[in-house]
């Protein structure tokens, strides 16, 4: 038998917004439910090191799902008649969804980027459900600094333009190989659904007007950002701890906007420290 | 002149002028207040000359400061000066003209610029 990683990957449908979703999930280990969420315009390919850390996954049950539209994950019916475009509404419903037909108790959850911003939705408005969140290079507000429309037409490569954006956000000490697996998931990502997940990030999904309501007593909150993330810059890190009282941050040295997946060796530094914190809590 | 290398970086390096090898035009490439025209066919560079009349113009303009530009020549560059695309938001290169084909070959143009980097010999 081939030397099989501990990752299983299985498929079901949810209903969200009515239409049906065939989502894909990878999971792997026991213990406290993490529930990992990937970026704009990628897939839960990025969570593969944690899925197979067995330091993490022996206290963790870590599971990562592509977000419909993306990875292995179909777009519902009918949607070559629809342009995606994800907002917080739709956002929020997915991931409640996914997590109650996991039947899931008390998880952690940790989105990057746009998941790491959904995060703190869901630290505002389900405190009851999470455990705590974790929000990797996920500020409560940012800035746009290049016009969405080039990630989607037809005289520009979809994958080679969305690969070529990001590739600005990845430290330059990361190993290459795990840059270009990074970016690799770029490259594969279906027509407009990096501009469709970044309406959310750069616009609707502001929250800096209601992050200061979180209350971490009931929700502990962690924001992790890297000192290479243009987008989730280390200021805005810093600004977004500053109206969320009770917030833990760590400015992660070296790193750039998708830790997981760019240097996931370098990771497990910052990381580990924040998982033990919350199993002993 | 530090683009003086800029040539045979770019031109010995297989994998990067194969990627670029649709890439038929001339850019203007700004350091501080002086322009230079970087041609470009089929990947390769065949020439690069200050720009001296008005009139001698790239498709597109890529400029920054001669400070920025060394800093993101480093061998491991600050932070917003480590790639073209996080010096925008910080506003530390400018843009103009017709980007249509920078954007095409976006990649092609970030890693052909960066061959100046300190270690890339």
């Amino acid at each position: 038998m081939p030397n099989f990683e501990p990752i299983v990957g299985r498929y079901f449908t949810i209903y969200v917004d009515g239409q049906p979703c065939r989502i894909y999930v990878e999971e792997a280990g026991d213990g406290i439910p993490l529930v990992c969420l990937h970026t704009a315009g990628s897939d839960a390919r990025q969570y593969r090191h944690l899925l197979c850390d067995e330091t993490i996954t022996k206290n963790f049950r870590v599971i990562a799902f592509d977000m419909p539209w993306h990875g292995k994950s179909n777009p519902p019916p009918g949607f070559r008649d629809n342009e995606y475009r994800l907002t917080t509404e739709l956002y929020k419903e997915t991931v409640m969804t996914f997590c109650n037909a996991y039947d899931l108790v008390n998880p952690v959850i940790m989105g990057c980027s746009m998941g790491g911003r959904l995060t703190l939705h869901l630290a505002l408005e389900q405190a009851e459900y999470f455990r705590c969140v974790i929000a990797l290079e996920g500020a409560d507000k940012l800035e746009p600094y290049y016009d969405l429309s080039w990630l989607h037409r037809p005289d520009v490569h979809g994958g080679e333009v969305c690969a070529a954006f990001v590739s600005a956000q990845i430290a330059p000490q990361s190993p290459d190989e795990y840059r270009w697996e990074t970016l690799w998931h770029y490259m594969q990502g279906g027509p407009g659904i990096f501009k469709g997940d970044l309406y959310f990030y750069w616009h609707d999904g502001d929250f800096d007007d209601r992050s200061p309501r979180i209350n971490t007593k009931n929700c502990p909150v962690y924001l992790l950002s890297g000192e290479y993330d243009s987008s989730c810059t280390p200021e805005r890190t810093i600004d977004t701890a500053e109206r969320i009282t009770g917030a833990k941050t760590t400015i992660m040295e070296g790193m750039g906007h998708f830790p997981m997946s760019e240097n996931p060796e370098l990771f497990k530094k910052f990381i580990y420290p924040v998982l033990e914190e919350i199993r002993g809590a | 002149m530090v683009l003086n290398k800029l040539k045979d970086r770019v031109n010995g390096n297989k994998s990067l002028t194969e990627r670029g090898k649709w890439v038929n035009l001339s850019f203007t490439f700004g350091v501080d207040n002086d322009d230079y025209l970087i041609s470009i066919k089929n990947g390769k560079i065949i020439q690069i000359q200050k720009r001296n009349l008005a009139t001698e113009s790239g498709i597109f303009a890529i400029r920054a400061a001669k400070s920025t530009w060394k800093e993101h020549w480093r061998c491991i560059p600050k932070r917003d000066f480590h790639d073209i695309w996080s010096m925008l938001p910080k506003q530390l290169i400018r843009l103009d003209g017709d980007l249509l084909p920078l954007i095409q070959n976006l990649q092609f143009f970030k890693d052909l610029i960066a061959s100046l980097r300190d270690g890339k010999d």
